[in-house]
């Protein structure tokens, strides 16, 4: 009879995320500043360029990404035995394949089946 | 003056008695039959004072296997539906030649085919494998539920709500006429100013929310709640490719999502995202909505295979073919089935470099695919099979699938696509898959685990007679469009030219589904026969088949907490390798059981969410803004709820455990 164990539904997980103030708080300024930049180099034309604004604003979006999964969704290489970093990989792979696949099919029918509609997209 | 106007339109928005479809008389007609068939069913539940019992212990259950059979009778009822548009399209297309015009005018014609399309793939595919997928996972797992069974109930009430709204489209107003996926312009706010495409979108949004939840819910659930010991290389193979679909369901549906939002912000606030002007570009939406869509029949597919699987093996009585195999070639697909979206548009003009990509990697996919279909032979090579009405449909399955399979990798040649594409043979081929894959699959899941839900096997005569309507009706059906469509025929057309050898071929199809409908039929049938004679057929020993996983460990229906102990699992045939070692059931030491409390919140929100939905569709902004506020308060009010859970006395788990015991012991 003891090896049957009996599993209750609401187990706490010992590895379930211990969040502090202190780093909500961290993760909450760096949001708000990684925010507040991009607004401001649109409201202010800081860059000549409309493409450097953009990548400017691209970049600083993929650091806000990664500030959010540390400080508000917990994320490093243990926690929930690995699985939440198994999820991660996965889920990069398929915005790459998503946002690659979908960047080159569109860019080749821009130029195949819209030629007057074609322009330098960083003019 | 004025202000009342505005009022009746804050009300009623573009509603008015100009919306029911009384011109139409098969509409008219149908409305008819379904008012008469509903007020006989209302009436009858009423009469029979169930309706308590309904809601008490139906509609507000959060019970996993309860909530699987309402998926189950959901995608039964809008299989009759999608049926019925069916096969008006065969008969109007077997008559509609030269002079004679058929019956559906091409307004009502071109509503049924997206109408079909739409039902058969979200409204009864879907729920039929997310039902499945919900009564036997925990089961086959050792669990006692999923893990969130609350959202459970609720995702699939948002599943019917989306539903609802649908069928809603029938009778008031119409729907959409632009094809299962809504291409813009076609459903741009030019095109189809009418309420069709808002049906469409939001039902799908609603229905969409059901599925991303219940894809998580049951995502989380294989990942967490696995009994001790199953380790992901012991997990039965029907639960591996249910976590890959919904994998799947988790990373695609988000995509689709998105994309019915930006029509719907084209649609109702003039946004420019796929529009012909003002820098929007349709081929966007339809780049990304096939990256939805392709996943979407990997998602369907997958838990079908998984089906044949646990089949193939439990009525062969031997242990999967290559096992290991076959979870790799899952998993290979999984991720493959994100790189071949473009081939649902070869002919859009990506050029020689980007369809070559997508045709190689569609050629690919037919790989991991193919491991399978020799993986189910070599189970069976050398088994002892016992041809049960599962492995008929498993055996229709490798056969059908196949030459869907190899004209599948025929269209994957962007140069035979070219010639191809849009025609009848491009829908003989999906049809040719999903019949003859995801819709036998089910049948023969259906038929397996009947039996587990309900306690009795279900009849193998009529079950039999359902197998060979199905089959050969499905041959008759398809196999003329594979022709017409190699003699230049497109989908969707509603009338020809006079053509005596193409009208030919249409008629044989038209043949074909009328044996498909005696199929459905029998299927039916064979659902009242067995009932009535469940007491011949009654199983008492919860292991009906010889089963080898867990789902067979307990009883026939399984209690309320599944398992009084949760099992340990030492091999990948878990109940198999128990009965070898001649496991004994425990009979005392019942301890009190956990559970989850019902709830009536899912309904009442999926509930409002119809209204929500309904009055989006017709612009009632007043109700729509109320329904809105209610939905957002009774959410916020259900997570001030603590009664979520009691607990089942450790005497009445001994009373029920006991019960079995005698049941056993009757048997022998």
């Amino acid at each position: 009879m003891s090896d049957h164990h009996d599993a209750a539904h609401d187990d706490v997980l010992p590895d379930a995320p211990h969040s502090t103030f202190k780093g909500y708080m961290t993760g909450f300024v760096l949001a708000v500043v990684l925010t507040v930049i991009p607004f401001w180099v649109v409201m202010a034309d800081v860059f000549e360029s409309t493409g450097v604004t953009a990548l400017v604003i691209l970049s600083l979006a993929a650091v806000q990404i990664v500030v959010h999964m540390i400080y508000f969704l917990h994320m490093n290489f243990r926690s929930q035995g690995g699985w939440n970093m198994l999820a991660l990989i996965f889920t990069a792979v398929i915005v790459f394949i998503t946002l690659a696949g979908s960047l080159w099919v569109m860019y080749h029918l821009n130029v195949n089946m819209m030629p007057g509609m074609m322009q330098d997209p960083w003019g | 003056m004025l202000e009342q106007l505005d009022l009746t339109q804050l009300i009623f928005g573009r509603l008015s008695w100009d919306a029911i479809p009384l011109h139409d008389p098969v509409i008219v007609a149908t409305f008819v039959v379904v008012a008469i068939g509903g007020a006989a069913l209302l009436g009858a539940l009423t009469y029979y004072r169930v309706w308590g019992y309904l809601w008490k212990e139906w509609f507000t259950s959060i019970d996993h296997k309860k909530i699987g059979i309402m998926y189950m009778v959901l995608g039964l009822v809008m299989l009759l539906r999608g049926f019925a548009d069916a096969i008006m399209m065969r008969i109007q297309q077997a008559w509609a030649f030269g002079d004679a015009t058929g019956y559906l005018p091409p307004d009502h014609y071109d509503q049924i085919f997206t109408a079909h399309g739409v039902i058969m793939i979200f409204f009864v595919a879907m729920p039929l494998i997310t039902g499945i997928m919900n009564y036997i996972i925990p089961l086959q797992i050792g669990a006692r539920d999923v893990a969130f069974p609350f959202l459970n109930n609720f995702s699939f009430w948002m599943t019917a709500s989306g539903a609802a709204l649908v069928m809603a489209s029938l009778f008031i107003g119409e729907f959409a006429k632009t094809g299962w996926l809504a291409y813009p312009p076609l459903s741009g706010i030019m095109e189809s100013p009418g309420v069709g495409v808002d049906y469409y979108l939001w039902a799908l949004q609603i229905a969409g929310v059901g599925t991303l939840l219940s894809g998580i819910n049951l995502l989380v659930t294989i990942v967490k709640m696995r009994a001790p010991g199953m380790n992901l290389m012991k997990m039965p193979v029907f639960t591996w490719t249910s976590l890959c679909t919904n994998v799947l369901i988790v990373a695609a549906f988000p995509v689709l999502t998105a994309v019915l939002g930006m029509l719907l912000l084209d649609r109702y606030l003039g946004t420019a995202f796929f529009t012909n002007d003002l820098g929007g570009n349709v081929m966007m939406y339809i780049n990304l909505i096939w990256i939805w869509g392709h996943p979407e029949v990997y998602i369907l597919i997958l838990p079908a295979f998984g089906i044949f699987s646990e089949v193939v093996s439990t009525y062969s009585g031997k242990r999967l073919f290559g096992y290991a195999s076959m979870v790799y070639a899952t998993v290979v697909i999984t991720v493959l089935s994100y790189m071949v979206w473009l081939h649902h548009f070869f002919t859009m003009g990506s050029g020689a470099s980007v369809n070559s990509f997508f045709g190689i990697t569609t050629m690919i996919i037919s790989i991991p695919t193919g491991a399978k279909i020799f993986n189910w032979l070599f189970t069976m090579y050398r088994g002892r099979i016992r041809f049960e009405v599962p492995m008929l449909w498993t055996i229709g399955f490798i056969i059908t699938f196949v030459i869907g399979g190899m004209t599948g990798v025929l269209l994957a040649v962007p140069p035979a696509d070219f010639v191809l594409h849009n025609s009848l043979f491009l829908v003989a081929h999906f049809h040719n898959v999903i019949i003859g894959g995801v819709l036998f699959g089910l049948f023969a899941g259906i038929t397996y685990w009947y039996p587990k839900a309900f306690g009795y096997k279900l009849d193998p005569f009529w079950g039999k007679m359902s197998f060979w309507f199905w089959t050969i009706g499905f041959y008759f059906a398809f196999m003329p469009l594979y022709v017409l469509g190699l003699m230049g025929v497109t989908r969707r057309m509603s009338q020809f030219e006079e053509d005596a050898a193409m009208q030919f071929w249409f008629q044989v199809a038209a043949f074909g589904a009328f044996l498909i409908a005696l199929g459905i039929l029998f299927f039916i049938v064979q659902l009242v026969v067995s009932h009535r004679r469940r007491d011949q057929l009654r199983d008492t020993t919860g292991d009906p088949w010889d089963g080898r996983t867990l789902e067979w460990a307990t009883s026939s229906p399984p209690p309320q907490y599944n398992f009084a102990f949760t099992p340990r699992v030492h091999d990948l045939d878990a109940w198999w390798q128990m009965k070898q070692h001649k496991y004994r059931r425990p009979e005392q030491g019942f301890k009190a059981i956990h559970m989850p409390k019902n709830t009536a919140a899912g309904i009442i929100l999926a509930g409002i969410s119809t209204v929500l939905g309904f009055a989006l569709v017709w612009h009632m902004w007043l109700l729509a803004g109320v329904s809105f506020a209610a939905l957002l308060a009774v959410a916020i009010g259900h997570t001030f709820n603590y009664d979520r859970d009691y607990h089942i006395p450790a005497e009445e788990v001994e009373r029920v455990e006991a019960e079995r015991t005698r049941m056993l012991a009757s048997h022998v």
